[in-house]
């Protein structure tokens, strides 16, 4: 069997069983086994999807989403990058932050968002925080591990072709570092995507995702509950494969490096 | 020691991983306790062939038989020793891993670990029966290798380039080891290398492939007599006249 | 969490062989907690802000032994790490079940994937809702919940790991008469156990970052989650940060106690693993 064959009956193969899963949802859902508010049927479902990019209010509330979980990446990218680099090139820094960074990273942002709910509110600046205390770890981790194993052969290849500290640092350190800076970026993202979800949930206001998905339960709608983790999944995913993903072809991937762990 | 006969065997197609390097026609007969080494040009099929013989790959027309009995898959009676270091099981010791194939035939403790402690005395390894594959060099570890592919007293020995990716001088030490554990065991063995060299060194008989396609071209007797010294003005003549079949090759290189 | 275990790795990576050294050590870790608590000691006592909001140091502390003493805090740890090993149990034995399936059946992986990639760019949490009102408040939708998210790094690194495994370990094995059966038992596991290992600490991560959250939602009676939620309504913040400090010492007693020990006597010790 050649390739093609393989790969055109994996893909019927997946088909058959998404389409499987499907019907076997549907017949549940339409069995009248579980009440219909519960398990809503596809059609529902979708229409309920439909209607609520119409109206326009999922945009809304994927927008104020979007902005919190942004917010947070790049303030823990301007926070945890610089931070990262400089516990890689100075001993005195790692030595400062490392404990710290060891003993904060193992606790779960959401266990802060109790605190933070007590100091901020409820609103943007405790979901912004969350977020940013779950993105910058990976952030600042990865930029230090990155630095720190830049090899040393190109750092003395480049310093014999007469590179002084400063483009050493830029056009060597950097770029060297830059598949742990990249996935540092990924998980970050990822983190700071899990994080808002449930900042939102829990520290609600009245827009975003997750606040949907937690007030739909308040009503037993789960149509709009499920219509929701699909945007949600959406737009997981083309974070991670659309942006993510190209900038490391763009880059990473460009150049023949390996790519370094999936976390 | 059985004798192994291989008839018009020919393997030419596309899998998955890429297009396999073809072999046609290839029969070669070779006698019980005989060395055999296979030499030729990189693209010769050489590794493919021995693939084959080992039974990994089903060849598309021909047959091999071994001691009389045709070949249709892996079995214990060839044991097989390849190229890479990580053939070895990083989760075993060396003795652990020397084990496996008598495991796998069900010999109990007490003789398994018997067995296996003089396999490893034969390559002289018996110091480090317990350490992890990591811990050893690339020489123990093929080494290692050579004594798990006897451990479990097959009755052909297959090498696929086992020296190499080792260093010269290792590669000496191992090449004389390997004479003394023929000499020993006096396995049949099959040996593919690109060295020629090592084939002279080794080999009662030099099967010469050329590629495209990937077929017997000549074969060679080694005549002299073992121990054999690299150095002697005999060892060079048969070296420079291995070359000679091989630099008839379309690209005129050794290898 | 993969990262914080190099972390601790490095941080006491320094051979602590000779006892001055080892304080020399000890004195560099201890700094920047000194420094950040003296901090916070100030900016409590300097009233900046409401004193049941930002409480001092020993305060926290002096509830932190309260509560211990009282059995409560212990109570509520109990049930947390229950429910974090019921639902991380269950994560493990499906997730790694089904990856190893699909890594070693072509059928099982067309089936399968399509369906786990779906479910897996979806945060865990956003599944508490449904999962609430599909089974109820309480301990079996939380411990299902957990389970069910903890279980995809779990499928997804054991189907890599037995996808990875080398080639010419399957040969030699063969050649050597190893059955089907076997081969399975004596190398595709351990060939694929790194992966799998490391499916297993991300999913254990994984859980008990999202089992605090699902325990404040599921309206639970007893856990660290719902202990520092419900503190959030009566203003404790000494007993929420008291619940907190537990919450960080379960996390990195998991890291560096359970895997890093299990990984230290097997992939790490067959040098499949760099250290």
């Amino acid at each position: 069997m050649t390739n093609n064959q393989q790969r055109t009956r994996s893909m019927i193969r997946g088909g058959l069983s998404l389409l499987v899963a499907a019907a076997f949802y549907e017949a549940v859902a339409r069995s009248g086994l579980f009440p219909a508010v519960l398990l809503p049927t596809i059609p529902t479902i979708v229409s309920t999807l439909i209607d609520m990019l119409a109206d326009g209010t999922m945009f809304e509330h994927a927008f104020f989403t979007l902005y919190r979980v942004l917010f947070g990446f790049v303030l823990a990218v301007i926070v945890g990058l610089p931070l990262g680099i400089l516990m890689a090139r100075f001993p005195r820094v790692e030595h400062f932050f490392l404990p710290l960074i060891s003993a904060l990273m193992p606790i779960p942002s959401f266990a802060l968002i109790p605190l933070f709910m007590l100091w901020f509110g409820i609103g943007n600046v405790t979901t912004v925080l969350i977020v940013f205390y779950a993105a910058t770890f990976p952030m600042a981790f990865n930029t230090w591990s990155g630095v720190r194993s830049v090899n040393p052969i190109w750092l003395r290849a480049a310093g014999a072709m007469g590179a002084d500290e400063n483009s050493l640092f830029w056009k060597v350190i950097i770029p060297g570092a830059s598949p742990f800076i990249i996935t540092g970026m990924r998980q970050a993202f990822l983190r700071a995507w899990i994080g808002v979800v449930g900042a939102e949930m829990i520290a609600a206001s009245d827009w975003g995702l997750g606040w949907v998905i937690f007030d739909a339960k308040e009503f037993l709608n789960a149509d709009v509950m499920l219509a929701a983790l699909v945007v949600i999944g959406f737009i997981g995913f083309v974070f991670e494969r659309l942006v993510f993903g190209s900038l490391e072809r763009a880059t990473v991937q460009r150049w023949g490096m390996v790519r370094v762990a999936k976390g | 020691m059985q004798p192994i006969a291989i008839r018009d065997v020919s393997l030419n197609y596309d899998t998955p991983g890429g297009k396999v390097q073809g072999v046609t026609n290839v029969s070669i007969d070779i006698d019980a306790s005989e060395f055999v080494c296979i030499v030729g040009p990189s693209g010769c099929g050489k590794s493919t062939l021995l693939n084959i013989i080992a039974g990994f790959l089903a060849p598309a027309t021909g047959q091999i038989s071994i001691g009389g009995k045709p070949v249709t898959g892996h079995g214990m009676d060839r044991g097989v020793v390849f190229q890479d270091f990580a053939q070895l099981f990083p989760w075993r010791t060396a003795l652990g891993n020397v084990s496996f194939g008598l495991e796998m035939k069900g010999v109990a403790n007490p003789e398994r670990d018997r067995i296996a402690r003089e396999q490893l005395r034969l390559v002289k390894l018996e110091k480090f029966t317990d350490s992890f594959p990591h811990h050893l060099s690339g020489g123990m570890q093929q080494r290692v290798a050579i004594a798990r592919a006897l451990a479990y007293n097959p009755s052909v020995l297959l090498m696929d380039e086992p020296f190499a990716a080792l260093d010269a001088m290792t590669r000496d030490d191992m090449q004389r080891l390997l004479a003394d554990v023929w000499k020993e065991t006096r396995k049949t063995v099959i040996y593919v290398t690109h060295n020629v060299a090592e084939a002279v060194y080794l080999a009662d008989r030099v099967v010469v492939m050329s590629a495209h396609p990937g077929t017997v071209k000549t074969v060679m007797k080694i005549d002299l007599p073992r121990p054999r010294d690299p150095l002697s003005v005999e060892f060079l003549d048969c070296q420079k006249e291995l070359m000679g079949h091989l630099g008839h090759n379309t690209n005129g290189a050794a290898h | 969490m993969q990262d914080a275990v190099t972390a601790i790795a490095i941080a006491d990576a320094a051979p602590a062989g000779r006892g001055a050294e080892r304080w020399r050590l000890a004195a560099r870790n201890i700094f920047p907690f000194a420094v950040v608590g003296t901090i916070w000691e100030i900016v409590a006592w300097a009233g900046v802000f409401p004193h049941r909001l930002f409480p001092p140091l020993e305060e926290v502390a002096l509830s932190f032994v309260n509560l211990t003493i009282s059995g409560v805090l212990p109570h509520h740890t109990i049930e947390t790490v229950l429910r974090l090993l019921g639902g991380f149990a269950l994560a493990a034995v499906f997730g790694t079940a089904i990856g190893v399936m699909m890594g070693r059946s072509r059928r099982a992986e067309d089936i399968l994937l399509p369906l786990v990639s779906i479910g897996a760019p979806i945060p865990g949490l956003a599944y508490a809702p449904l999962f609430l009102l599909w089974f109820g408040l309480g301990n079996f939708s939380s411990v299902l919940l957990v389970g069910f998210v903890a279980a995809f790094p779990v499928i997804f690194n054991s189907w890599t790991g037995v996808k990875a495994v080398k080639e010419i370990w399957v040969r030699s094995a063969l050649s050597m008469g190893a059955d089907d059966k076997r081969l399975f038992r004596y190398v595709i596991l351990p060939g694929a156990l790194p992966y799998i290992l490391t499916g297993l600490r991300l999913g254990l991560a994984q859980a008990w970052r999202i089992l605090v959250a699902v325990e404040m939602l599921a309206a639970v009676p007893w856990g660290l989650g719902w202990l520092i939620f419900g503190a959030r309504k009566f203003l404790n913040t000494d007993a929420m940060m008291a619940g907190i400090a537990v919450i960080a010492i379960i996390g990195l007693l998991l890291e560096k106690y359970v895997f890093q020990k299990i990984e230290n006597y097997t992939v790490v010790r067959w040098g499949m693993v760099a250290k």
